[in-house]
Order: C-alpha cells, then structure tokens, then sequence
C-alpha cells in the first residue's frame, strides 16, 4: 500500500540551515547535507530544501549545495526557493535534485508550469501555494506571504493540475507557526477538487496532528520544519504513532 | 567492474550515477556503442516521456543496440517501461524486449503514483503514471489502483519500476544485488 509521506524542510540561506537547528550529534548543525542525512536515516521519507538567499549569487551556490546533497542522500529530495525559469530548473535537476519547487514565478507565469512539465516531466514539478483564508474565501500569496493576490486557492490549484504540475505543496498561512494543526478542510476539499498528491504544510504541533491530516484532510504528505528540527517530535517516534493508528507509513 | 550508464538526455543519470559511487563504484555516462558493447553491466536509466524518449534512442542507433546487449542489463522506470513492446504514453512503439504493453493508470486513485509502496516485503520509491501489468516475466508486484510489475527479468535483461537509486537501503541492496550477478 502506498504509504503517507513525512517530508522534514529546511530552509537554506547561503548554504547553511537556517532557523536555530541544534543537534547534539551533529558536528556542525547548520551544513544541510549533515542534516539531511540525519533525517534520512531517521527514516524521512522525502526531503525539502528552500533557498532563501536573496543574492544573484544563489543560483551557482545552490547548484553546487545540491550536487553535495545528491551525492550523499539515498531518498528523493525537492528544491525549491526563487526558480523562475525553466533554465533554473535544469540547472537544479542536472545537479541531482528529483523535483522542484516553483510558487510566486508560476503565478506571474503560469505557462512556466507547463514549459517545466513538457520538458521535465510532471514528476519533477512541485507547485507551492501560500494561502490565507479571510471571510470564507482562500486567497493565494506570494514571496513568502508579504504580497496578496487575487487568486483562490482551489482554482489556482486545479489550473496547475491542468497545467502539468506533478503535486501540490499547499501552505496555510492560517496555521502555519501556530502549531495547532493542519488546514484539513481546506486539504480535504483540494484533494476532492485535484487528483494530484496534495503535500500539507502548516501548523504541525503534534503527532495526533499527523493523523489528523492523512485521514480528515486526505494529504498525502505532509511537510513541518520546527517541530522536526527542535526535536520536539522525533521521526521515528511519529512513524511508529502512525503506524499504531493505522496510517499506511514506511517503518 | 564496468558500469555504464546509458546517457541519452534522460532526467536523473546524475542520482544513478550518484548512487553507484555511494556502493564503491564510478560508473561511465555514455551514449558510444562501443563504450556500452564492452561495460560488464549496462544501467537504462529514464525520467521523462516515451515518445520523446524513444526518438532519442533511435536518433542515437541505441534501439537496435540494446536488445541485443548480452550482459547484464538492469533498466529503471521509465527505462523499464521503454524496454517492453509497446507504450501508451504518446502510443509509441518500443524495444521490444519485455512482450508487454505499459498502460496509463486508471484515475481511481491518485495519479502519478508518487511515494514510497512495497514490492516483496521490501520499500521502494516510485514515481510514474504509466505501468507494466504482471506477466510471466514479473518477479516483484506491487499494487496501486492495480497489481503491477514492479520488477522483470528475461535472460540477462533486468527492470525495476522502482527508483533504486532514490530507495534508501533497499535500493542500495536491489543494485549491490545487480552488480554482483
């Protein structure tokens, strides 16, 4: 059976982790391969690295990062942070990335998604989408939540299925931080709309919050940075919590 | 040993290639049919579309090269799929090796199958739309939305639909397995 997904990220700025990892096993807790390689051991299933760096340097840093990241790591990983051409997508998937990460570029230029998806493949095409809902409606966002748009989450979302888009990383920025849960309703209702494997992010706290998003909100996936990175959940611990509630996972 | 990668613009060469190093082994990327004719163990690897990937292959003489290749042949995705007779994905003709046909997955569940599912007990990652049905050269089944073959052999031609190169431990055991044969 095909098993639910745990996908720890780690943002990436100037090709180190960033936001306060600290592992006493880890020599050196910032270097991302030394990190991924943890979770990957700890039985991770996919990885997902976004670049946050903001300088026109990135792009040479970043390739060579993933380079050292698919010498080193035995499971799929994503890329994401800032692509906006078709040629930066080369550029990451000929350095060993599976898949990236595309989100404000394709909501400037949604025929980017099909240009990736003709020439990759839908498989290596992850679009991300940050949405907030207000008065019942889900608005999507762009660079990193500052700019609001005008589109809904679910169109938006059927239009990059349609498009060529391989999965769907939905961000609520409802929830994301507040560690109170997944957006399950609104994952739910995607995953009715889109056949597509939808990958939720946001407001993980807790294990039951795992279960919560595999069964009421239908994920496939689900991604959490903090929670993993602070150890205030374990994987394994939460492979085995989702095993006990009888969520198909690989243990 | 003489790893060859066959390398003909198809996706993720660099995670197979990867991957052999990971074991002790510098495998060789080429597309040269002498370079291929002589490896010891020959990787067709595939990410990507059929049609365009069997334009490739025929542009570059490798459809008639491979399946008359008398070493160890160990193809991956699509490289597996490429390897059976016929492909629903752009309708195209292919090598001819597996006397199959790969059909795209009815959307009864989600498609691509994407994740990680178990052949025999053991975890692979897959990632496809399109899949191989269980015929008498299947030696592992998986099931999503059906039984599938998640690996084949005929004679020296080995295929997995799974990415071993991507599967943790059991990926690095399917290709210790290969290169050992």
């Amino acid at each position: 059976m095909l098993a639910k997904r745990i996908i720890p990220c780690l943002d990436i700025k100037d090709g180190r982790v960033v936001k306060g990892v600290n592992f006493e096993n880890l020599r050196d807790s910032g270097n991302p391969v030394e990190l991924a390689k943890l979770y990957a051991e700890q039985g991770a299933d996919e990885l997902v690295f976004l670049d946050i760096t903001a300088t026109h340097e990135r792009r040479k840093t970043l390739a060579a990062l993933v380079e050292e990241i698919a010498r080193e790591i035995n499971i799929p990983f994503t890329v994401g942070g800032g692509i906006s051409t078709v040629d930066d997508v080369h550029i990451l998937l000929q350095s060993g990335a599976d898949k990236v990460s595309v989100n404000s570029a394709a909501v400037r230029n949604p025929q980017l998604i099909q240009d990736i998806a003709d020439k990759f493949g839908s498989q290596c095409l992850v679009l991300a989408i940050d949405a907030k809902e207000a008065d019942g409606e889900w608005l999507v966002y762009l660079n990193g939540g500052r700019l609001q748009t005008e589109l809904i989450l679910f169109s938006w979302a059927k239009q990059a299925e349609q498009m060529g888009a391989g999965e769907i990383l939905f961000t609520s920025m409802n929830h994301d931080g507040t560690k109170n849960g997944f957006a399950n309703e609104a994952l739910n209702d995607l995953s009715q709309l889109i056949n597509i494997p939808i990958i939720a992010s946001g407001g993980a706290g807790t294990m039951q919050h795992f279960v919560d998003t595999f069964t009421t909100g239908s994920a496939d996936a689900a991604l959490a940075a903090s929670i993993f990175h602070f150890k205030e959940i374990a994987i394994p611990d939460l492979k085995q919590y989702l095993h006990q509630h009888n969520i198909p996972i690989r243990l | 040993m003489k790893v060859v990668i066959i390398n003909y613009g198809a996706g993720n060469t660099q995670s197979v290639r990867y991957a052999f190093e990971r074991l002790g082994i510098t495998p060789i990327l080429s597309d040269d049919i002498a370079e291929i004719l002589t490896a010891d163990k020959v990787i067709f690897p595939g990410v990507g579309h059929a049609k365009a990937a069997m334009e490739v292959l025929r542009e570059k003489q490798l459809d008639l090269l491979i399946p008359t290749l008398k070493q160890p042949v160990l193809g991956i995705c699509l490289g597996m799929q490429l390897m059976c007779n016929f492909s629903e994905e752009g309708n195209t003709k292919c090598l001819g090796i597996f006397n199959e046909d790969v059909k795209l997955f009815e959307p009864k569940l989600k498609v691509p199958h994407i994740g990680w599912n178990t052949a025999e007990n053991n975890w692979y990652y897959f990632v496809h739309s399109y899949y191989v049905p269980v015929n008498e050269y299947t030696t592992e089944t998986c099931n999503y939305i059906t039984d599938f073959s998640a690996a084949m052999q005929k004679g020296n031609f080995y295929a997995v639909q799974y990415h071993p190169e991507k599967s943790g431990k059991g990926g690095e055991e399917l290709l210790n397995k290969f290169t050992a044969i």
